[in-house]
């Protein structure tokens, strides 16, 4: 399959700062012999380099719908990433301490687009419901909201739907709302995600092919819009009161 | 929709999953190819076109031609808020707006507020 490597390796070594990096030994695919190698974190995408000033990466690991574990290995603070897909390989890795193991464990199994989504969603459901519930509505508030309740603890984020390393599983659900696809053909919405978010007014595909319209990414980014704009009103509102003030009282 | 080369317009289902977009050919279930949507520019052309570029070669333009304007204006604002940089961003910016308005991390209760990704002054792409 082709992928544009180009801006993967660009990706890869731009200057944009990495969620973890260091070596870890990596078994190799066919034959057990692990392989010390220079790894990058970036988003949901793992790479991994020669040495550690290559200039391109060797390979990557797409982070989406996998499972981090650790696992017994001779070379000891082993862990694996597993896919969910038969035909997907999994990938062995060592670290070279227990706080290394640990850090790259806690950092893999949180790399995934779909767990970011899913943080999002809820900070922007806790944001609506707090906006909602201040009078006037304005997220610029004076006042201070009302006694802070500690809210109830929230269900456990639902465990990814695993996917095929690299490739996701289009014709299955996804576990999590996504963008529509509008040329036709496979996909459709799943409804498992604990709350399915209110669909926009947009015409729907009605033959079951991805009529997922307003998935939840489509609709946090323009509440993201709201309120930078409900902001920008609230300071510009702010300005002129502050340079009417400075003009001095009117007579 | 043709990825690459502008002159030859080339029939593809098109799919977006994550930060990737996945073309196939459209009797096949196996993906021709994909592209990763990290550091791009989505630019709306002429009717019904739009364009994606990334930024380490920016001359070179993937256009895509949709059945209709409004489907080409869907997919631009999908594509624009595809990238996991995005969401990111996104996601810093709710939790500052929580903290402002609460006093407390919305983060807390994931166990991820110490996560370098998710401060605020962060530098990012």
């Amino acid at each position: 399959m082709k992928l544009n490597e180009r801006s993967l390796a660009f990706y890869a070594t731009c200057d944009s700062p990495a969620d973890n990096s260091g070596f870890l030994y990596k078994r190799g695919e066919r034959h057990t012999a692990y392989h010390r190698r220079w790894f990058v974190l970036k988003g949901n995408m793992l790479f991994y380099f020669e040495e550690r000033d290559s200039r391109e990466p060797v390979g990557v690991i797409v982070l989406e719908g996998c499972n981090v574990e650790l696992c017994d290995s001779t070379e000891g603070f082993a862990f694996a990433i597993h896919f969910g897909g038969t035909k997907s390989r999994t990938y062995v890795l060592a670290a070279e301490s227990q706080a290394a193991m640990e850090s790259w464990v806690k950092s893999l199994s949180r790399a995934s687009f779909d767990y970011m989504r899913l943080v999002v969603r809820e900070l922007e459901k806790q944001l609506q419901e707090m906006s909602q519930g201040l009078a006037g509505g304005c997220g610029g508030s004076l006042e201070p909201p009302g006694p802070w309740k500690p809210r109830e603890r929230l269900p456990a984020l639902p465990a990814v739907v695993p996917k095929e390393n690299g490739c996701a599983v289009w014709n299955n659900a996804l576990g999590a709302d996504r963008p529509p696809d509008t040329s036709g053909g496979g996909g459709h919405d799943e409804e498992g995600s604990p709350r399915p978010p209110p669909l926009p007014p947009r015409r729907r595909v009605s033959n079951g092919e991805a009529a997922s319209a307003g998935a939840a990414v489509a609709e946090s980014p323009s509440t993201f819009c709201r309120l930078h704009q409900q902001y920008s009103r609230e300071v510009a509102r702010l300005r002129q009161d502050w340079q009417q003030r400075q003009r001095g009282p009117r007579p | 929709s043709a990825p690459a080369v502008p002159a030859v317009l080339k029939k593809r289902l098109v799919k977006l999953v994550v930060n990737f977009l996945f073309y196939f050919r459209t009797d096949e279930a196996e993906p021709i190819g994909a592209l990763l949507l990290e550091h791009c520019k989505i630019t709306k052309e002429e009717e019904n076109v739009f364009s994606i570029s990334f930024i380490e070669e920016p001359e070179r333009k993937y256009c895509f031609e949709c059945a209709t304007e409004e489907q080409c204006q869907e997919w631009v604002e999908a594509l624009r808020r595809a990238s996991y940089e995005f969401l990111r961003r996104s996601l810093i910016f709710y939790r500052n707006e929580i903290q402002k308005m609460t006093g407390k991390d919305p983060l807390e209760q994931y166990g991820i507020s110490e996560e370098a990704r998710f401060q605020l002054g962060a530098r990012r792409q």
